[in-house]
């Protein structure tokens, strides 16, 4: 699992990029209560702002980790926001990424890396 | 505004509850505690919430005829407010815009007003040029407290009996563990509930003793502000201002006929023409239709695509369970059940004109 800096965590599944926010930022923002997906089959290019999210304080956009190709998006999450504050880096997956270009993976942080960023 | 934040007389029960501490008008205020907004939110509406509003500006106002020389900067009818009574006001200027709105208790040997902790700077000196032979004192050794809901009645009322007898919009001096407190039965939550000022070194064992019911919960600003929203109450700042007149605001219940009719307030010539053509636009509830929140500054167009109006308040409604806004619409629009679109990042999503309040206001009148 890699982590960015701005709050989303990335982990490879059978050949795609599954795409989250981490626990720590869900608590951040608070009850979610709204989540706006792209859609399947758009081309998005890394630092993108290709979701929103809201929650009961204020609306934030979520960045494209890579360039690459939505294959699969959590409907459920749209149906239930709440999902987002439940089970964040579980069930509550955002997108999944056919991933075009992997060499920003490298600068990600890893767990160690993300705990020490968010002190 | 000050570079350092102030902090109230319970910011370190704030801390140690958990509250997450944030800069409100200069003030350090809990945004939210750790059962979190829209948790703080259903506590008020199904049993109690406290709140921390000693940021608020409390001040006495002592004199001859308080009331009467109040009516000169406020279009309310203060000369008649009976002693034990407080009553919803705002100071208009010479444009007939706002300048602030407050609450004014007659607390029999003197007045008792409330403003907003934002406006406090203004307000105090405003008082004290235009109120002739008044003693105008802001207090800066009281806490503000309210507690809110439903079950206000029981967690304030097992404390101190007397409030059980208070009606909505009356005030009295009562003892809370011997503290003395000034105790009105009023709010800004859209539910039953009192506003407590208690002495600052007495305010943290009083606030303790409200949350060692089990019924009562602290809450924090932002819970604040989505019940005052679903509730149809204005918020200083965002639907209210010196550009907005009350008539526009839709705050003509908040002036009494006398007031109307007689004018002799600032700003009286446009207020009373707009009472009588009408205003140029409408401060009026908008439902969102679909999930997502229109905050403040979304526009607000017709079906047609033209630019109607704005949203002025708006986000998530916990109780209604969807979003929820108010906003100014202009003159010809803003009859319940229009439809209307928000444009909202950049997409119009349908939504529709409603009666405000979005949830019923249950004051014990």
């Amino acid at each position: 699992m890699k982590y960015t800096e701005e709050h989303e965590w990335l982990r490879e599944e059978d050949g795609v990029m599954v795409v989250g926010i981490t626990a720590h930022a869900a608590e951040q923002l608070g009850d979610v209560v709204f989540v706006e997906l792209p859609e399947v089959g758009d081309t998005v290019s890394k630092d993108d702002e290709i979701v929103v999210i809201e929650s009961v304080k204020a609306a934030s956009d979520i960045l494209a980790p890579l360039d690459g190709e939505v294959v699969e998006v959590n409907e459920a999450i749209v149906d239930e926001p709440s999902k987002v504050n439940d089970d964040p880096e579980g069930e509550a997956w955002f997108f999944k990424l056919k991933v075009s270009d992997a060499s920003p993976m490298d600068d990600y942080m890893d767990e160690a890396g993300y705990k020490a960023f968010i002190g | 505004m000050t570079d350092t934040p102030k902090r109230t007389p319970l910011y370190d029960l704030h801390v140690e509850l958990g509250g997450k501490m944030v800069d409100f008008a200069g003030w350090e205020m809990p945004v939210q505690y750790p059962l979190g907004i829209m948790g703080e939110h259903k506590q008020c509406r199904e049993k109690a919430a406290l709140f921390d509003v000693s940021h608020m500006g409390q001040v006495i106002l002592k004199g001859e005829n308080v009331g009467e020389k109040l009516e000169a900067i406020c279009p309310q009818a203060y000369a008649t407010l009976k002693e034990g009574k407080a009553r919803y006001g705002f100071f208009t200027n010479d444009d007939g815009g706002i300048m602030d709105d407050l609450i004014v208790s007659n607390a029999g040997d003197h007045f008792f007003v409330v403003v907003n902790a934002s406006m406090r700077h203004q307000d105090i000196p405003h008082m004290a040029a235009n109120l002739d032979g008044v003693e105008v004192t802001e207090i800066f050794d009281r806490a503000l407290v309210a507690v809110q809901g439903p079950a206000a009645e029981e967690v304030v009322g097992s404390l101190c009996p007397a409030v059980r007898e208070l009606k909505f919009m009356e005030t009295t001096v009562a003892e809370i563990l011997g503290a003395e407190c000034r105790i009105s039965r009023l709010g800004y939550t859209g539910e039953d509930g009192y506003e407590i000022s208690i002495p600052e070194d007495r305010a943290v064992e009083v606030s303790r003793a409200f949350l060692a019911h089990e019924d009562c919960e602290a809450a924090g600003l932002g819970a604040r502000d989505s019940l005052r929203l679903e509730a149809g109450l204005c918020l200083y700042g965002n639907d209210i201002d010196t550009t907005t007149s009350p008539i526009e605001a839709s705050l003509n219940w908040a002036i009494q006929k006398r007031r109307k009719e007689e004018g002799g307030f600032p700003g009286a010539d446009r207020i009373q023409r707009e009472l009588a053509e009408g205003a140029a636009r409408k401060l009026v509830g908008i439902k969102p239709e679909g999930r997502a929140p229109a905050r403040h500054g979304v526009e607000v167009q017709s079906l047609e695509g033209n630019t109607i109006g704005e949203i002025t308040s708006g986000g998530f409604g916990p109780t209604v369970g969807g979003p929820v806004a108010m906003g100014y619409v202009a003159k010809g629009h803003g009859a319940p059940g229009e439809k209307v679109n928000l444009i909202i990042r950049g997409k119009a999503q349908p939504a529709e004109i409603v009666a405000l309040p979005f949830v019923q206001q249950n004051y014990k009148r």
